[in-house]
């Protein structure tokens, strides 16, 4: 590893010179503006770790959780502010468009729906609030640079920021040795990944003498392919894949969401994952990958069988959504296999629904949970629906968005996905899908049997949904009932936003050949 | 009122008007009698406002009539596309009139989560309506899928016995079929850039699709297993009588009365009406597996000891003559088919009312539990012999005009298979007869029945519509008729021409 990291400094230095050159202006105020909500969400994460020395431990919660929440909305504001400055920054780092706007909106979301339904968590769970919420906020940071950075090295920075993040919310519930399991877990392999990807990284500036996106999209078109560069693409698919959790790279999934606190496995499914999505979007489409097609092909077609047949005989609620979180992935590759310009659409379109209805899916679990997490068997949502008929009404509708039925977002998702894969002709991607999709609805129907079909259990508590978690669940399943029956908006734009990234490729190769 | 500024609206109002009150039940307090009383009302409004479609539909052939056509997405290109012609004005028709039955009927046997169960059925009944109201594939699929978790719940929740099993069963069954339906209809939409039946099916008879020759098949048997599945087609058909079992009875009688049809609706308008060549290529295969759903359903239901399931198998033989009728690709078979569609629909409905008041008094379905209650229940008697007779299709009951259409059809398609079909009439006489006889004549044997409770006030409001509508249906079956047939006309015109060109060869 250490290796790699020293040959991700020596890609550094080379470009140093060609750095300097560009450093005679100075970052002007503009550029400030192309990375607003993630200098809004540094700010509010500093204050957060500064106030927490100052309150009492015991009441902080609510104070902390206020702060970071209104960071998050900030932060989503400031975005708003940004999209109005599309263009490139601090040298040719970061490029604010419609696309990278998308991702910024949705990780942000997602980091606010995760704070909002860690509320009620951290009180029962007597966790400490200062650093969780920090570690939520400058993880989104990192999550918020994936989107919009277009430099190869700045995409690992902000990977590795993320990350690290991720791995330390893994292990918050200290007392649990699960818990410690999964953030070592995660950890080891995460950083494993990482290097692979790092290691990628080197060998695609061998390739193409540059860590650029736009520069090396222009270098793999104009046609001398080198077997370097498959590598390349082969070693960053690795390493994406692992942060996506798509087979063959998911064996980490099932035992780190088993023991990471549940709020936290609903962000942590959604946030990364999205903002990964968006790094292999760029580096597949836009840099135009060589030998990415069977790559992808492999990878969606085995996601999609393991992770529905592994759930399948799950009898733990947090493992059989991890089980379907990587089946998820799989749908969602299909769209990488598709032509970049639907794929493209069809994959932005996914992961918003995805967050949507699995963040929402996570705060009821986790809510229901209880103390010390102790109610997350399948057998524990026995007769939910006749104790709390609000909260199992709205897992019903999350469950069926994961399905794939109509009037939910998940449908829609699922109806892109598919419809850009058979534009693309792939018949037999198209068919594991649809296969998969009828073995998946099964382990999503017992949650919904157990919870209208058997009988309560009388031991496990149901208690009072509080404002907060309740704020939460509302908001993404109006979002995934929006998604669901008027996802024209949103369509347009991920339509849009594709297409001007393929346009920003185009512009360059025009600019080549002048 | 301006019966023209209406006409666009009706569809949509007939359609949402159920689900609408289904939601506003969510905002009622949990007192079972208003929530009874509410579901009720809405059901019999949304009955009222459908017969408006009947009443003032143009019964010429061709387009269809109260047609609304809205964009809902336009980047993948889905309207909303809404409009009926004589064949599903009947089916909605036959939807809203079963649906205040089914609240009477579930009056007194709902115990606990009342609430839920009357949302379940208000939204089922809106996704009913809309799977025969819809033109858009998409929002056809939309309605198709959406019928499926009331349902499921209803079975799960409310049923009885192995509820969950059967429950699950149904979904997966129609799940897996309905996945290959929207595969060809992505693979439609990909090929000609639009989701409405019209556009798509004038593309298909232009011949302006690419690739359509070499896909037709497949998009044709896509289509298939996701009806045949609904229907249910021998031997698809095994989740039937596990779900109509473990039901309760108003989820057995819109099961019967509705769901089924859906399967045969679609084949007649999607997968005839939208591939009339394949259609006519495979009807041989059809018309056999139709044979032996007739004769199997009704084999199987002679030697039933339980009387719903009796039912439910004889659902499976009737089906059959309605996918026999549809696929002889005559004026006869198809209004036959059509027809008994509506018989069955309104029949077996009251059958399975019939055994669900039976069931709420002794808790069993077994045949032999019973015997000699014409003498305790003469009333329930009676309506249980009318139903009985319409179902088995006696001369001026409803049952009889339809069967009799389709064995006539069936008889012109091929002399064989209208020889075999009519042997499933004298079936389904034997064993609902013998049934009927086992049931209510011969010696009270068990004491417990000498003291059963003949019809109450609800069960009798429920039951007395049937009795009147199987009867009316079979003694002036010209008033649905003269709206079928110039429906099924249109429907026939492809294989007209077809035969034509075929002869001019």
């Amino acid at each position: 590893m250490t290796i790699a990291y020293l040959s991700g400094a020596t890609m550094l230095l080379h470009s140093l010179p060609s750095l300097l050159a560009q450093a005679a202006t100075l970052p002007q105020g503009v550029d400030y503006m192309r990375v607003l909500p993630e200098i809004v969400l540094s700010l509010f994460g500093m204050l957060v770790m500064l106030v927490d020395p100052l309150l009492d431990p015991d009441s902080s919660h609510e104070v902390l959780g206020t702060i970071s929440l209104a960071g998050a909305l900030a932060a989503l504001a400031a975005t708003f502010w940004m999209a109005q400055y599309p263009g490139i920054a601090f040298y040719n780092m970061v490029r604010v468009e419609a696309f990278s706007v998308y991702f910024h909106v949705l990780v942000i979301a997602i980091a606010a729906v995760a704070i909002l339904s860690s509320f009620e968590y951290l009180k029962v769970q007597g966790i400490r609030a200062g650093e969780y919420y920090g570690l939520i906020l400058f993880g989104t940071v990192g999550m918020c640079l994936m989107s919009s950075a277009i430099e190869l090295v700045l995409i690992f920075i902000a990977l590795e920021i993320s990350s690290i993040s991720t791995y330390i919310l893994a292990g918050f519930r200290r007392r649990e040795a699960s818990s410690s399991e999964s953030s070592l877990k995660y950890f080891l392999l995460g950083s494993f990944a990482t290097a692979f990807f790092l290691y990628g990284v080197a060998l695609m500036f061998g390739a193409t003498g540059s860590t650029n996106v736009d520069v090396i999209s222009v270098v793999l078109r104009s046609g001398n392919v080198t077997v370097l560069a498959y590598v390349a693409t082969a070693l960053i698919f690795v390493g994406l894949g692992f942060k996506v959790a798509s087979a063959p790279f998911h064996v980490w999934t099932p035992d780190v969401y088993e023991g990471a606190p549940a709020p936290v496995v609903g962000f942590m499914s959604t946030g990364p994952k999205a903002a990964a999505f968006a790094v292999l979007l760029r580096i597949m489409f836009e840099a135009n990958a060589p030998g990415r097609f069977w790559l992808i092909w492999v990878s969606a077609a085995l996601s999609m069988t393991l992770g529905n047949v592994g759930a399948l005989v799950q009898d733990n609620v947090k493992r059989l959504l991890a089980y379907s979180s990587i089946a998820h992935a799989g749908y969602l590759l299909v769209a990488f296999a598709a032509q970049p310009e639907l794929g493209t659409s069809a994959a932005m379109f996914y992961a918003a629904s995805y967050a949507a209805m699995n963040v929402g899916a996570f705060a009821i679990v986790s809510h229901f949970a209880n103390f010390g997490e102790k109610y997350v068997a399948l057998e524990d949502y026995a007769g939910l629906g006749r104790r709390s008929p609000a909260l199992a009404a709205a897992l019903t509708f999350f469950l069926m968005s994961l399905i794939g039925i109509p009037i939910t977002g998940g449908f829609f998702a699922k109806f892109y996905v598919l419809s850009a894969a058979l534009k693309s002709n792939l018949v037999g991607l198209a068919i594991i899908l649809v296969l998969n999709s009828a073995v998946g609805a099964y382990y999503y129907l017992r949650i919904i049997v157990m919870m209208y079909m058997r009988e309560p259990r009388g031991t496990v508590p149901v208690t009072r949904v509080p404002a907060a978690t309740a704020l939460a669940i509302a908001g993404c399943l109006l979002l995934t009932l929006y998604l669901g029956v008027m996802p024209g908006r949103v369509l347009d734009y991920t339509v849009r936003s594709a297409r001007d990234l393929a346009n920003d490729t185009a512009a360059h190769d025009m600019a080549r050949t002048k | 009122m301006n019966m023209d500024t209406l006409s666009p609206f009706i569809l949509s109002l007939v359609t949402f008007i159920p689900a609408g009150g289904g939601l506003l039940i969510l905002l009622i307090p949990r007192r079972d009698r208003d929530i009874k009383l509410f579901a009720l009302v809405i059901s019999i409004l949304a009955f009222i406002i459908s017969l408006h479609l009947p009443v003032h539909l143009h019964r010429e052939a061709g387009a269809f009539k109260y047609e609304i056509d809205k964009i809902w997405i336009t980047s993948p290109n889905i309207h909303y596309h809404m409009g009926i012609d004589g064949i599903s004005v009947w089916l909605v028709v036959l939807t809203t009139f079963l649906t205040p039955l089914c609240v009477l009927i579930s009056w007194n046997s709902i115990h606990g989560r009342v609430k839920e169960f009357f949302i379940l059925l208000l939204i089922l009944e809106s996704a009913l309506i809309g799977v025969f109201t819809s033109l858009d594939l998409f929002l056809f699929y939309f309605f198709w899928e959406a019928t499926l978790i009331p349902m499921a719940l209803l079975i799960g929740m409310y049923g009885h016995g192995r509820k969950v099993y059967a429950a699950v069963k149904y979904f997966l069954f129609t799940m897996i079929g309905s996945m290959f339906m929207l595969a060809a209809i992505l693979w439609l939409y990909a090929k000609t850039g639009s989701f409405d039946f019209v556009v798509i099916q004038n593309a298909i008879h232009n011949g302006s699709v690419p690739g359509i020759e070499g896909a037709s098949l497949w998009l044709f048997l896509g289509f298939f297993i996701a009806f045949a599945v609904k229907v249910p087609l021998f031997p698809l058909h095994t989740w039937l009588p596990d779900a109509h079992v473990e039901a309760p009875t108003a989820g057995s009688v819109l099961l019967a009365g509705v769901l089924l049809k859906m399967g045969t609706y679609g084949l007649l308008r999607f997968d005839v009406g939208l591939f009339p060549d394949q259609a006519r290529r495979n009807a041989w295969w059809i018309m056999i597996l139709a044979l032996i759903g007739i004769i199997y359903g009704a084999l199987v239901s002679l030697v039933q000891p339980n009387l719903k399931k009796l039912i439910a198998y004889s659902s499976v033989s009737h089906l059959g003559f309605v996918v026999l009728g549809i696929f002889s690709f005559t004026a006869a078979g198809l209004n036959g088919a059509v027809f008994v569609m509506l018989a069955h629909g309104v029949a077996t409905g009251g059958l399975f009312m019939l055994a669900g008041i039976l069931y709420e008094r002794r808790h069993t379905y077994d045949i032999s539990e019973f015997g000699g209650l014409a003498t305790p229940m003469p009333m329930y008697a009676t309506f249980f012999l009318v139903t009985v007779l319409a179902s088995v299709g006696l001369p001026l009951m409803n049952g009889f005009i339809g069967e009799f259409l389709v064995l006539t059809g069936a008889f012109q398609a091929r002399p064989i298979y209208g020889i075999l079909a009519a042997t499933g009439v004298i079936w389904s006489a034997c064993y609902l007869l013998w049934m009927y006889q086992r049931v209510f004549f011969g010696a009270l044997k068990h004491e417990v029945n000498r003291t059963l409770p003949d019809l109450n006030d609800n069960e009798r409001a429920a039951l007395t519509p049937i009795a009147i509508v199987a009867l009316v249906m079979g003694v002036a079956p010209m008033v649905w008729l003269s709206a079928i047939d110039p429906a099924v006309q249109s429907a026939l015109a492809p294989f007209a021409q077809l035969a034509s060109k075929m002869v001019g060869r």
